[in-house]
């Protein structure tokens, strides 16, 4: 019984990450058709402005020193910010282009955020300790679970909900959804591109700032490459979840990061190293039998 | 001054010249059809007005005001609201909120709700159905929820780009019978796109025929007979052709 609620807990908030991710990637793809590649870089950006930038092994907390209550919002505020600011400087200019071309884009400006990190902070991996009340255990009906796992499970309910009510019972997210299924006719009808784009983009960055924050109290360390796996696997999961259906893809987030625990847990000892593979071939073999994924959108097949 | 005013478009599309050098212009509270065969530029007019497409040359004037080259929500904030060839509701929100979208644009949200009112007694089926998802329409339904749809946006000018297309003939007659009702409650300013004239002829109002991508004839419907329309329409030259055929 413990054993299996500590599966529960793992593939929930593991879930929750790859979700939150998803939907990050799915909300952009939705407004603008862009497969946004940075996003990862986002995600690490978020969390190395919570150290000094120095290329010394040294770690020095600069943004981590502020009290559990502004640190987190302010890195979420500078995931939305980033993600805010590469809309503006690089992605407007690029909206007429085929979505090859933004994909390209999309690749460049991740070198470029990731490099300018190298440059700071230098490639190596940084210790990292913040939020240290979240590293303790908590007794959840007679299991032992990280406070961590508990409070990653809790946010993301607590942001899903959020999302849906702000998409569901405000102009803006009705603005939002109107524009992912026909960006020209919401224009025709007075709906402003730029700030429908604009918000896209600000909630998918404060998503990444959030996985951040998650990843590196986890894991207790800096590491340049750190969205890159989350950002790969959400994007799995956007396209599984049907690449345009945010539902979609916070569902498919939760049966990729359940797959991948499950398997840790019910593979062969000697498989377990290659649990991924494992993982991937289910993958595959969902794109076979359903290959515009679990819940595209009635829009999206529209327009093929 | 008049309502819409659209001086010497010319549009492109790569080497493909759609409009060459098109003039119209529509008065407020007249209704005026634009017919033509098909592939003449109809479509890319009302785009190009829209601010879909940008027009090469050319100017595009809404109640004195130069739009030319605006982007499509600036036109519409103008007051040009936009029913597009092939119905375009918005199938996954509900029928609702697919009439409340164009609201955005409007201080007055007790007039947006009168008129919502208005449109729901107009169209009692969408009142029923107003929590149901658009794309659960049929074709004759999803025309009347995109005509409703641009009326919320409290427009000066409607223009719809064939609104008969792919409905039966029993279906197309409810529609124009309905945007007739509405033009007289509301004083609508309609600019209509149609294949075929008849209907326009029906309908009252001025007419231009639109062929590859030039005006080659207009007037007051009432003013012009089949025959010249039908000649000008297929770009016979002259009666020796018609009567060889
Ligand atoms: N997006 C486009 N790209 C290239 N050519 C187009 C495009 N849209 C329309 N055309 C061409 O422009 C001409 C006019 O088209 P259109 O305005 O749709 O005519 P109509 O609405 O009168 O049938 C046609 O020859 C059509 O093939
Ligand atoms: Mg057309």
């Amino acid at each position: 019984m413990t054993a299996t609620l500590q599966i529960l807990f793992d593939a929930l908030s593991l879930g929750s990450l790859y979700a939150l991710g998803a939907l990050g990637i799915a909300l952009i793809f939705g407004v603008m058709r862009l497969v946004n590649f940075a996003h990862g870089d986002y995600i690490a950006f978020s969390v190395f402005v919570l150290l000094w930038p120095t290329t010394e092994a040294v770690s020095i907390l600069l943004l981590g020193q502020l009290p559990p209550i502004l640190l987190i919002p302010v890195v979420i505020a500078i995931g939305a910010l980033l993600s805010m600011a590469s809309e503006v400087t690089v992605f407007r200019r690029l909206r007429e282009a085929n979505p090859a071309t933004m994909m390209i884009a999309s690749f460049a400006l991740g070198f470029v955020i990731k490099h300018a990190l190298l440059m700071a902070y230098s490639s190596r991996p940084k210790s990292i300790s913040i939020l240290p009340g979240l590293a303790q255990q908590v007794e959840v009906m007679g299991a032992r679970i990280p406070l961590l796992q508990v409070v990653t499970i809790l946010a993301t309910i607590v942001i899903l909900l959020a999302l849906t009510a702000f998409l569901k019972r405000t102009r803006f997210g009705l603005e939002m959804r109107a524009a992912a299924q026909d960006f020209t006719m919401a224009r025709m009808l007075g709906v402003k591109a730029n700030r429908v784009i604009l918000l896209a983009f600000a909630i998918s960055g404060a998503l990444a700032g959030a996985i951040g924050l998650v990843v590196v109290v986890q894991t207790g360390t800096a590491d340049i490459n750190m969205g890159l796996s989350v950002m790969l696997v959400a994007f799995i999961a956007t396209v599984i979840g049907g690449l345009g259906s945010l539902y979609g893809a916070v569902v498919a987030g939760f049966l990729i990061g359940g797959a991948s625990v499950l398997m840790q847990v019910i593979l062969p000892l000697e498989a377990r190293p290659f649990r991924d593979a494992f993982v991937y071939a289910l993958v595959i073999a969902v794109l076979i039998w359903r290959p515009q994924g679990l819940f595209a959108p009635r829009s999206s097949r529209q327009r093929v | 001054m008049s309502l819409l005013a659209v001086e010497n478009l010319v549009v492109r599309y790569g080497q493909l010249t759609a409009l060459r050098g098109v003039s119209l212009h529509v008065e407020e509270g007249e209704t005026l059809f634009v017919t033509g065969p098909n592939g003449a530029g109809k479509s890319t007019l009302l785009k190009a007005i829209a601010g879909v497409v940008r027009p090469a040359e050319g100017r595009i004037r809404l109640a004195g005001a130069d739009i030319t080259g605006n982007a499509p929500e600036t036109t519409a904030r103008l007051g040009f609201s936009m029913v597009p060839e092939g119905r375009q509701v918005f199938p996954e929100l509900t029928i609702e909120e697919n009439l409340w979208l164009g609201v955005g644009i409007r201080r007055n949200r007790a007039a947006a709700a009168a008129d919502l009112d208005h449109i729901y007694a107009v169209f009692p089926m969408l009142r029923e159905r107003r929590h149901a998802a658009a794309g659960i329409l049929s074709g004759g339904q999803q025309q009347m929820l995109v005509i409703a749809r641009a009326l919320m946006t409290a427009p000066r000018l409607v223009a719809i780009d064939e609104p008969s297309l792919g409905l039966a003939p029993k279906i197309i007659d409810q529609v124009y019978e309905l945007l007739m009702r509405l033009r007289a409650e509301r004083q609508l300013t309609l600019l209509i796109v149609e294949q075929s004239s008849t209907r326009a002829l029906m309908t009252g109002g001025r007419l231009v025929l639109l062929r590859s991508g030039q005006i080659v004839l207009e007037g007051a419907c009432d003013a012009l007979d089949g025959a010249t329309l039908e000649r000008a329409y297929f770009g016979y030259d002259g009666p020796a052709e018609v009567t060889a055929s």
